[in-house]
């Protein structure tokens, strides 16, 4: 191949992240469509307790903050390993991935803890409409950080096979994008559900 | 029994001789595609050129087959419904209740989920990369996945006459009709599964579009030098975008209902039944401006082609466009004026869609002058266009009126409703898709199709539309409701069974486009289409070879203006063959996609069944099939110079064979500057 076509492949595979970057972003925007779709949702039916418990006897405000605390960092973890991605410093990539899944596997720990003991106690999304809103709302959330923990352990994979070559720092990239896009979503279900339900 | 979930023999449709052939129809029709390729030996080609191909024209041309043999089927449940309704006057004519309901329920589905949306999903994956002078989709696997996703929606429609029952609830599936309590059984959940995988095909194909026009035009191709299908194009896959997510929470919230027994939208329980309908309005309403956009730009290309002019008022255009993109948000709760609202909600709403009946208008205007004192040339797809100016705006007369919610208070349900869409759907989205396909075909396949034909088809299209709906305006006002089985006021009657006829006209229109079709593969020697330009076109589309290079453009068009390829033919810059061809990037074909729309249609079918390990499988397959092509850094191949100039000198050889111009002989023909075949 001469040289002019290998430089305009290259500008090309630059021009393929960005295609692959802005089509996530419109996934993203999407999604955020989906999550607001279940917000509204949530706010209409918080009151359809249905004779069945309402919000204040089934949150925990301690468990609710410690699954913020864990994904809050887990976004940070996210951050450092993008900084060392840029660094070029492979060990510490895969190193701050780890601990970024441990942190989401905490998350999700924490969260099917909550599902079970309410499901345990009669709380279940059976139970009533606004059940029925909490549970799929948050559950969706958590679907969603089970997807990126996947992902993460895809990349994690991917780095250590592959290295640190473009295509998987690109791909890197966007997990990081849907990482912290999870991250602002579980703000808002935190100051949407769980404050006003405890308060 | 277990693990086949609630699936048992019984689910079989021995119980009636009407279902029992109509699952013989699918099956035998099934069998028959598969005879056909064994016949001609063509699995080879079928499984790895087409069933693994990532190219966008590949994938739109199966995208239109997928449609056209939806319409049939979609037909055939319209006639069904026609002679039903023709016969039924105090007597239950020839189906019964719960057979008539899912007749109507499937054929809403079916027209709007798999036919429509795939036919103009086909149109644009065939067209718009060509007109931005771009080799590709920004994403042809992902465009491949929506593909199959599509594909596995309707298999899922069309397998619900097999095995088990469609959904007897509409095509809105309303609760709480349509929750577990008032409708056990599958057919509601047919209806979920296939439109909520093909709605995330259909999510998948927004995304591919949106960044296709933003990021892959050809170098000078500014915004404001697209096509108006382009534009259309532009401003649907952003309704798509954001539309489409409602419709996916609805109907995850129904299935979770009617599957884990929550009570989003149950009668108790805290259940809230108005949700549902908001939800699916916020889709529904920019749905069918999704539909129809693509389908004006359609008719804004075939206007100026046939008038051999340039299009008039495009900047208008562009910008009514763009008002009915966002007005389309501000309008769904006039599907819904009688449930509830306060007056001062339904004149809000009233008013807005009062509003958006505007920029309608003013693209009318735009069509019509363009037409004015053009060179017109009447061939099908011009025909489909002028049908459509003046039966369009009929329908859009009595949507006004349906905007009022006193009058919509008198007529909500009734059949002047039925009158009502079906006047703007037929005329607006089906004629312009129709008119895409007859204007588009030689670039699909090299040669034109029968445009006597075609010109019958237009006939019976738009005489038998009328004959056939015009007769629902005034059973509206008669009083009668949509959706009825059997009725007892013989002053129904007559209209009904002029409405019957009607729709045997239209079957004469379809028949029609089945001889069209037949006659011109099987003459298409003397239709050939050796320029790449039969109509004398506009757009970039027309500079490629009919049917185009795999890379489309072996060097990417540079635009200087609107109607780029019209330009070039006046600059004389047209046909050039370049100095020298370079190594062209293209994606490889993968199976991937096929895989993913067969474990999706296998997903949909255990989550109907309750076959929970199955639902598990196909799942994990789905993942494993996006982990591994996630993790395939090999997807491209280059095809080299010396191969792109071999099928370019073919190209250049076939040229100079081509007579002049094509349009040469059409009375009105402009003079315009023929294609100069280069040496
Ligand atoms: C080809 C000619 C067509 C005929 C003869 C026809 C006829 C009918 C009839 C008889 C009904 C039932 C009316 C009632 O409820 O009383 C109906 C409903 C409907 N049609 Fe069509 N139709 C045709 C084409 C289309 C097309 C092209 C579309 C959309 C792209 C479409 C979309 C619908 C929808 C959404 C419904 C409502 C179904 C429901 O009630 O849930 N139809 N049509
Ligand atoms: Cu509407």
């Amino acid at each position: 191949m001469s040289s002019a076509a290998t430089m305009s492949v290259s500008t090309r595979d630059t021009e393929r992240y960005e295609e692959k970057d802005f089509g996530f972003w419109l996934y993203l925007m999407s999604d955020a469509v989906i999550f607001a779709c279940l917000f509204a949702t949530y706010l209409v039916m918080v009151g359809n307790a249905a004779g069945g418990p309402v919000p204040k006897d089934v949150f925990s405000l301690n468990r609710a903050a410690a699954e913020t605390a864990l994904l809050l960092l887990s976004s940070t973890t996210f951050g450092i390993a993008a900084v060392s991605l840029w660094a070029g410093d492979r060990s510490k990539v895969l190193l701050w991935l780890a601990i970024t899944f441990l942190l989401g596997a905490g998350f999700i720990a924490l969260e099917f803890s909550e599902f079970s003991g309410m499901i345990a106690k009669g709380a279940g999304p059976d139970r009533s409409g606004f059940l029925s809103a909490f549970f799929t709302l948050v559950g969706t959330h958590g679907l969603h950080v089970s997807v990126g923990l996947v992902w993460i352990l895809v990349m994690i994979g991917q780095v250590f096979a592959k290295g640190l070559t473009a295509p998987v720092a690109s791909r890197l990239m966007r997990l990081g994008l849907f990482w912290h896009f999870l991250d602002i979503i579980w703000v808002v279900i935190f100051s949407v559900v769980y404050l006003p339900g405890l308060l | 029994m277990d693990i086949f979930g609630r699936l048992t023999i019984e689910s079989l449709p021995f119980y009636s001789a009407i279902a029992a052939s109509g699952a013989a129809v699918t099956v035998l029709g099934a069998l028959s595609v598969a005879a056909v390729i064994t016949y001609f030996g063509a699995w080879r080609l079928v499984v790895f050129q087409w069933l693994s191909s990532v190219d966008h024209k590949k994938i739109g041309i199966m995208y239109i087959m997928l449609a056209l043999v939806m319409l049939v089927r979609g037909f055939v449940d319209a006639a069904m419904m026609r002679s039903q309704q023709a016969i039924a006057l105090n007597s239950d004519g020839y189906l019964p209740p719960g057979h008539f309901d899912q007749i109507f329920s499937s054929h809403g589905t079916i027209m709007i989920f798999f036919m429509a949306m795939p036919f103009l999903s086909g149109l644009i994956n065939l067209i718009m990369p060509q007109q931005i002078g771009s080799r590709d989709v920004a994403f042809p696997f992902m465009n491949a996945v929506s593909l199959w996703l599509s594909t596995a929606g309707a298999a899922l429609v069309l397998i619900s006459l097999v095995i088990g029952k469609f959904s007897t609830a509409g095509w809105t599936g309303y609760p709480p009709y349509s929750g577990l309590e008032f409708t056990p059984g599958v057919g509601v959940d047919y209806w979920i599964w296939a439109v909520l995988i093909s709605g995330f095909g259909s999510t998948m194909t927004g995304i591919n579009f949106l960044v296709t026009i933003i990021k892959c035009r050809a170098p000078g191709m500014t915004m404001f030098r697209m096509p108006l299908f382009t534009w259309t194009v532009f401003i649907t896959s952003v309704l798509i975008i954001f539309a489409f997510p409602a419709l996916t929470v609805a109907c995850a919230m129904l299935a979770l209902d009617r599957t884990l027994g929550m009570h989003f939208f149950t009668n108790g329980m805290g259940g809230n039944m108005m949700n549902y309908i908001n939800l699916f309005w916020l889709w529904g309403h920019p749905e069918v401006y999704i539909l129809i956009l693509p389908a004006f730009g359609v008719f804004s290309e075939v206007v100026a082609v046939f008038s051999q002019k340039r299009l008039f008022g495009y900047i208008s255009l562009v910008l009514a466009t763009m008002a009915i993109g966002l007005l389309s948000f501000t309008v769904w709760l006039h599907h819904f004026f009688t449930m509830g609202s306060s007056a001062r909600v339904n004149s809000f709403f009233g008013t807005m869609t009062t509003i958006i009946a505007v920029p309608t208008g003013v693209k009318v205007f735009d069509w019509l002058l363009t037409m004015y004192r053009g060179r017109i040339v009447f061939k099908p797809p011009l025909l489909f266009t002028i049908g459509f100016l003046v039966t369009f705006v009929i329908g859009g007369l009595s949507g006004v009126l349906l905007a009022l919610p006193p009058i919509d208070y008198l007529m909500h349900n009734t059949t002047f409703l039925i009158a009502h869409f079906h006047n703007m759907i037929i005329p607006g989205v089906l004629f312009g898709y129709l008119a895409g396909y007859m204007f588009w075909f030689p670039k699909a396949f090299g040669f034109k199709l029968n445009e006597k034909w075609g010109t019958r088809a237009f006939w019976c299209w738009i005489v038998g539309f009328y004959v056939a709906f015009m007769p629902l305006y005034v059973l509206g006002l008669l009083g009668m409701p949509r959706r009825m089985e059997h009725y007892e006021i013989a002053a129904w009657q007559p209209h009904l069974i002029v409405a019957a006829f009607g729709a045997f006209i239209i079957l004469l229109g379809m028949i029609c486009l089945g001889v069209q079709l037949w006659v011109s593969i099987r003459d298409r020697k003397e239709a050939l289409d050796l320029t790449g330009d039969p109509w004398n076109g506009r757009s970039l589309e027309w500079a490629t070879s009919s049917p185009a290079a795999p890379y489309n453009f072996a060097v990417l068009p540079k635009v200087e203006c609107r109607d780029a390829w019209w330009d070039m033919k006046q600059r004389g810059v047209a046909y050039q063959r370049p100095e020298k061809y370079e190594d062209i990037v293209m994606p490889k074909n993968t199976f991937a996609g096929a895989v993913i729309g067969a474990a999706g249609f296998a997903f949909g079918f255990a989550m109907i069944w309750w076959i929970w390990w199955l639902a598990l499988l196909s799942l994990a397959v789905i993942g494993a099939a996006i982990i591994v092509r996630a993790s395939n850094d090999d997807d491209e191949f280059v095809m080299p110079a010396s191969e792109v100039k071999a099928i370019e000198d073919a190209r250049f050889a076939q040229l100079a064979k081509a007579p002049k111009n094509a349009m040469e002989g059409e009375p009105g023909f402009a003079g315009q500057p023929a294609p100069e075949p280069a040496a």
